[in-house]
């Protein structure tokens, strides 16, 4: 049995035009984190109010006396914006009960991948059980950039990060990336995605659709760090496409429990040319690439499967 | 009619919260805090009242919910206890310094380890710096009372701060007492609704908690300082009304014994009680000690206490926890510093005692008492009752 979420769909021709995120904040050149998040925001519109965990993020868009926020926004630590946007929730709901407040705003989480990966994974799970109705967008740097580029367990397998540098006994991070949007997935809410910024229509239609369900929403959101990746800005886009493009980051959503391949490429692209754009992989041997490649493959494969059912 | 009834002193606070009308409640299990969740939640899955119950994960995400909750508007409660409140720890600071005015009962009770579900203040007391108005309830009315006052003073628009309601893990919270429920058409009177001068408003945007860069910071803390420090005086007008609507008098401190009395025990929780009762043993032989219990440990109540001391010549300090590494308890140590103020300061004694709930009886206290007589102990401290080879 197949739901439909029934939701504002955007095209070119409707796109909102609405920044919600001013410019003049202190984001890097090319940071794929703000651009993503203003597509989100752009998505949501303004009657939303935002729950932003410790990072990058929330560094660059609110030294006081200066806010970038056009929406209400919140900040209180970093492991706890799921637990913030629950408490939101509960509240607005309650609230409109009693007919204190008229309409229930979208609620949405920021966090980056060390705060929802790692340090906010519990919080997360915690939220996403109890159903609470609120967006919770996980920007996926692919490490703790605010503190300097230390490894995450969101990191890639091969990349080098300050906590993670090849030397001599090492080939950079160790461990394959943890599939959060699996985790997530696997509390069985209403919907789960993920997206990238190089295609903008497809991630903003997801935040619709995920604000367009009941109950609890997850998009994991791949985004460019040019400082941390030791990539070119100008490269970002194209990186984020070839993410995609290789099955390095696989574009895929689940529907009330159905799996569905969002991308057009299902002939991947070999993933030399994805990891040759970043610096942050230009220590590894071509076996190391190789088995970045078959990982990638069976993964994909799997996906697919998935998507299959 | 407000009715007296024989109620648990846990269930009468979840009843002090209902009359509050509290609208979100976010909590975390945990002994000896367990009867007062557990009886909101079936409070409000009866319908009792309409409020938000959630059951979060962890205490970290009670108090990140409560904070969320908060800001959008709501009425909030927590409880906890212990391991729960160090838990919490990272986030109590950022409710005070968001300006919050949650309402929390801290079910006082030992930190781990050893780990121990009993009762003493090792839990509050590493938390004393929270940024937080912190009262201490001696008994089960007490803690009723105090926990719908706490509301009307977290939620003046003067004060805006978060407050901890204390109450003695297990000696109070699994007592069966005698207690005045009050009406809630009165509650109502004297609690309106919550309405919060900023909150998370789509038609008004603001942003909360943004980054302190250093020119800003320190008058950030200054604002919160000075706000915590003169809650003081609202403090004392709630109690003024409460007094006058429900004739119980509450002061930022008690005080009992006879006035001419030269040596003062100071107890904080229900400890005073105790210590009440020993008075009777010592004054038997004239009117030898009297006793001063702190309700508010903060703001802390210098100038009232400095008053009730005059005249003194011994100061007994009950502490029931360790600060670990220097001269006294955490109690003691404030307590002697104040009186550094004055030209003729009495002598300190310090007890750190009922430690994970080891019981200390009157005798006990008429113990101490004797040994200040004697001059023991002098601007010492000692771990009361500490078996030694046995
Ligand atoms: C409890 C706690 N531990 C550590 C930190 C330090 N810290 C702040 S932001 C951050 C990394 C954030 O990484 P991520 O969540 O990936 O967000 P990004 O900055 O990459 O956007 C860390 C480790 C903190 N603020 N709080
Ligand atoms: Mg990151």
């Amino acid at each position: 049995m197949t739901r439909e979420i029934n939701f504002e769909k955007i095209t070119a021709k409707n796109i909102p035009t609405e920044s919600l995120i001013s410019c003049g904040h202190r984001g890097c050149q090319g940071c794929g984190e703000v651009l993503a998040m203003g597509m989100v925001m752009k998505a949501a519109g303004p009657n939303t109010i935002v729950a932003n965990a410790t990072g990058c993020m929330e560094i660059i868009t609110s030294p006081f006396p200066q806010t970038a926020w056009k929406t209400p926004w919140i900040h209180v630590a970093f492991e706890n914006a799921a637990a913030v946007a629950s408490g939101i929730e509960a509240a607005l709901k309650i609230l409109k009960k009693k007919g204190q407040i008229k309409d229930k705003p979208n609620v949405i989480a920021f966090a980056g991948d060390g705060g929802t990966a790692d340090i906010g994974l519990q919080a997360l799970s915690g939220a996403l059980e109890r159903g609470h109705n609120f967006l919770y967008v996980c920007l996926d740097n692919e490490a703790y950039m605010n503190t300097g580029i230390q490894r995450s367990s969101s990191t890639p397998f091969g990349a080098s990060t300050t906590t993670s540098p090849p030397g001599k006994k090492s080939k950079g991070q160790c461990t394959w990336k943890k599939n959060v949007a699996m985790i997530a997935a696997a509390h069985d809410i209403p919907y789960v995605a993920t997206a990238s910024p190089a295609y903008h229509l497809d991630l903003m239609n997801k935040v619709r659709k995920a604000l367009a369900v009941e109950g609890p929403a997850y998009i994991q959101i791949y985004s460019p760090c040019p400082t941390g990746w030791k990539s070119k800005p100008e490269q970002s886009i194209e990186i984020a496409r070839l993410a995609v493009q290789t099955g390095v980051f696989p574009l895929f959503e689940v529907e009330y429990g159905k799996f569905k391949l969002t991308q057009k490429t299902k002939e991947l692209k070999p993933v030399e040319q994805y990891l040759k754009l970043q610096k942050r992989f230009r220590h590894l041997q071509e076996e190391d690439i190789a088995y970045i490649q078959d990982k990638v493959k069976a993964n994909f494969e799997k996906l697919q499967k998935l998507c299959e059912l | 009619m407000a009715k007296r009834i024989g109620i648990e002193n846990s269930l009468a606070v979840a009843e002090a919260v209902k009359l509050a009308r509290a609208e979100v409640i976010a909590a975390y299990p945990i002994t000896p805090q367990t009867h007062i969740v557990e009886e909101l939640s079936q409070i409000v899955a009866n319908g009792e009242l309409e409020a938000e119950f959630i059951p979060v994960e962890s205490e970290h995400s009670a108090m990140s919910a409560a904070i969320g909750a908060s800001a959008a508007g709501a009425r909030v409660y927590t409880a906890t206890a212990s391991q729960g409140l160090a838990l919490m720890h990272e986030i109590l600071f950022i409710a005070s310094s968001l300006r919050l005015p949650i309402v929390m009962t801290v079910a006082n009770r030992s930190l781990s380890g050893p780990i121990s579900i009993w009762n003493d203040h090792s839990d509050v007391m590493a938390e004393r710096d929270m940024g937080w108005i912190q009262v201490f309830g001696e008994n089960g009315q007490e803690v009723f009372d105090l926990t719908i006052m706490a509301f009307r003073i977290a939620e003046d628009k003067r004060v805006l701060l978060p407050v901890a309601v204390n109450m003695d893990g297990f000696i109070l919270t699994h007592m069966i007492e005698s207690i005045e429920i009050e009406e809630q058409e009165k509650i109502d009177k004297f609690l309106p609704p919550y309405k919060p001068v900023l909150r998370l408003d789509p038609a008004h945007p603001i942003s909360m908690g943004p980054v302190g860069v250093p020119e800003i910071y320190a008058e950030a803390k200054k604002q919160q300082e000075v706000a915590l420090l003169e809650s003081k005086a609202v403090i004392k007008e709630v109690f003024k009304e409460w007094a006058e609507q429900f004739g119980r008098a509450y002061n930022l401190i008690e005080t009992n014994g006879p006035e001419q009395a030269e040596v003062v025990f100071i107890t904080m929780g229900s400890l005073g009680e105790t210590v009440m009762s020993a008075l009777d043993l010592i004054n038997v032989q004239g009117d030898k000690a009297r006793q001063v219990r702190i309700r508010l440990w903060r703001p802390f109540p210098e100038e009232e206490l400095l008053a009730a001391l005059e005249g003194a010549k011994k100061v007994i300090v009950i502490d029931r926890a360790v600060s670990f590494g220097t001269s006294y308890g955490p109690v003691a140590g404030e307590i002697r510093s104040m009186l550094y103020k004055l030209k003729e300061q009495p002598e300190v004694y310090n007890f750190i005692c009922g430690l994970g709930g080891r019981d200390v009886t009157r005798q006990e206290f008429k113990q101490m008492y004797e040994l200040a007589e004697q001059g023991q102990y002098k601007d010492k401290y000692l771990i009361w009752g500490v078996r030694e080879n046995d």
